[in-house]
């Protein structure tokens, strides 16, 4: 097993034992320390939510990855999500946290609207952000503030729009050709 | 001559320095990209400055068309993602659907499905190993390994009716319930397989020039790999014993007792012994599970979800009106976002589904390992010969389709 990384200071309470918590225990511990963390907590089909707003979302990630009782080492997924044109927030980015030792999970959730679709990336917390947040800028058009190589991945460069937005037709605009 | 002036400029005679470093274009239409890769190669020589992969060729929008399909139709976009393992992508969009849905699925439905699944790991696996024997050099493996594979096929043919595209898990279930006979002839596949994986193992574990080629190269560290998100046999092969099967069971996963293989040399060739060593894992739960088998339904008890039996259509009137519905409307699946991870054959297979109500999913996302695993090649490359790209490449068992989706 790796070494488990060391935090760069002790968080304020080491009396309590928090060694078994449970991915809601996190999230309502989390709001009790950084209420500013976590806007709200969703508990739905044994998965936990807690929506970031995004100026904090990677204090908060990086708090969630090196606390040692935490320790979510291992970023599973970031994926985006759009409500719809009329929908205000317009966009969801999802971050999947996983942990390698003590195999809880916890998602994320940032909300985004149409006018300002800035999320500051979290590749200075997992490397394995890259691609996942390349992905979502391509198929949704968010920009992850501060990546380093924010190109698109999958669609080619010279693409227009963004094809998993609900206003994008399933058929494209027009037939895309390679040429 | 006018034709002397007319030569592009590109095509001039210029004197390089010997020093200068070189960009390549390596595939898409490299045999040993497995599909469509391109890398972008930076060269100073032999050595490898510089590795950048370019995806995308097989881009087929895959989920966005989750989104215009029902629930059960989108069965069969999953088995064309992973082609290699479509039974292990059938099962990780099911139980997303599942836990949505909040529906228990009867033991011989969970049994099967774990059954199945492993056999198809076992698949996923020949196909790598010759693959990668193939592309180091050693071209007999490749022929033995699709021998043992074919056999697997018929077996999942025999159950499913399809070969690459088996969809054989649905919402609530299985398709059907295995055919007579099933058992023996899985039977007979076990019984052969240990002599088969002694004979690969006589034909490449000693091999000494499969050795050079794969010792110390592609070298990643247990942080690093996690730091990358890197999941599966790679994770394994870095020293990292994370099994989603035994992190966070599914389908009756922690009644199996199978041991995790784990190695802690890095490098490709740590890669392959833990993927040698996985197949006789998959063996043992494969044997488990064929005990395990008890008669009993394959489908879970919910008519609103699950497409009634052909005899009771003919019988039951309620039956057919539900069959009629379920065809026609489609299930009605409650708000909700589940993340449902499983352990497939090439690491941590993430499905990510967002419902507002109604048929038709509003969000499909697929995490896929193949992805991921990929995104690390410029870290495990930099610094190898242009040999060795073909050989990491190779560890990585990357499926385009599932990269690209």
């Amino acid at each position: 097993m790796p070494e488990l990384q060391q935090p760069e200071q002790t968080p304020a309470q080491v009396s309590e034992p928090r060694n078994h918590q449970t991915p809601s225990q996190i999230a309502a511990a989390l709001q009790r320390d950084h209420p500013e963390w976590a806007s709200e907590i969703v508990e739905a089909l044994g998965e936990t939510t807690i929506v970031v707003p995004r100026e904090y979302i990677i204090e908060a990630c990086s708090f969630l990855k090196t606390d040692p009782d935490l320790n979510f080492n291992f970023l599973a997924d970031v994926c985006g999500f759009d409500r719809g044109p009329e929908e205000e927030p317009r966009f969801e980015v999802n971050y999947h946290l996983f942990s390698t030792t003590k195999h809880h999970r916890l998602r994320l959730k940032v909300l985004l609207n149409e006018e300002d679709t800035h999320v500051p990336t979290v590749t200075g917390v997992w490397r394995t952000a890259n691609w996942h947040e390349r992905e979502t800028y391509d198929l949704f058009g968010v920009i992850f503030d501060g990546h380093p190589d924010l190109r698109r991945i999958l669609l080619p460069d010279d693409w227009q729009g963004y094809a998993l937005r609900k206003d994008f037709p399933l058929r494209g605009y027009e037939p895309y050709s390679l040429t | 001559m006018s034709a002397v002036a007319n030569i592009p400029p590109q095509f001039e005679i210029v004197d390089r320095p010997l020093d200068t470093q070189m960009t390549i274009s390596m595939g898409p239409q490299h045999p040993s990209t497995h599909g469509v890769l391109r890398l972008e190669l930076v060269l100073d020589g032999e050595m490898v400055v510089k590795a950048t992969p370019d995806i995308g060729y097989l881009h087929t929008g895959m989920e966005k068309l989750f989104e215009y399909r029902k629930y059960q139709q989108g069965i069969v976009i999953t088995d064309r993602m992973d082609y290699l393992n479509p039974l292990g992508n059938n099962l990780a969009y099911v139980m997303a659907v599942e836990k949505l849905l909040q529906i228990e699925i009867p033991e011989r439905a969970q049994t099967i499905r774990v059954l199945m699944c492993e056999l198809q790991r076992i698949a996923s696996h020949l196909v790598w190993l010759g693959t990668h024997a193939l592309d180091i050099g050693a071209m007999t493996v490749f022929f033995y390994c699709f021998r043992e594979r074919e056999k697997i096929m018929n077996l999942i043919e025999a159950a499913s009716g399809g070969r690459l595209t088996p969809s054989y898990f649905r919402v609530g279930g299985l398709m059907m319930d295995l055919p007579a006979g099933f058992e023996r002839r899985v039977q007979q596949f076990q019984n052969g397989l240990p002599h088969a994986l002694d004979e690969f193992d006589k034909l490449v574990t000693g091999n000494r020039i499969f050795q050079k080629r794969t010792q110390g190269i592609g070298y990643i560290s247990a942080e690093d790999a996690i730091d990358w998100g890197l999941s599966g046999p790679i994770l394994r092969g870095s020293g990292v014993g994370l099994d989603i099967r035994r992190a966070n069971p599914y389908t009756g996963y922690e009644n199996y007792d199978f041991e995790i293989p784990v190695e802690h040399d890095c490098d490709v060739w740590a890669r392959y012994l833990v993927r040698m060593r996985e197949m006789r894992e998959c063996h043992k739960i494969v044997q488990q599970a064929l005990a395990r088998l008890k008669p009993g339904p394959v489908k879970a008890d919910a008519p609103k979800v699950v497409l009634p039996d052909r005899e009771a259509m003919k019988t039951h009137m309620d039956a057919l009106i539900h069959h009629f519905l379920l065809v026609a409307e489609g299930v009605d699946v409650p708000p909700g976002e589940v993340y449902q991870p499983i352990e497939a054959s090439k690491g941590e297979l993430g499905v990510y589904i967002k419902s507002t109500g109604g048929p038709k999913p509003a969000r499909v996302h697929f995490r896929g390992p193949s992805f991921i695993n990929l995104s690390a090649l410029p870290d495990m490359s930099r610094g190898c010969m242009v040999a060795d790209i073909v050989a990491i490449i190779g560890s990585l068992d990357i499926v385009l389709g599932e990269i690209d989706r």
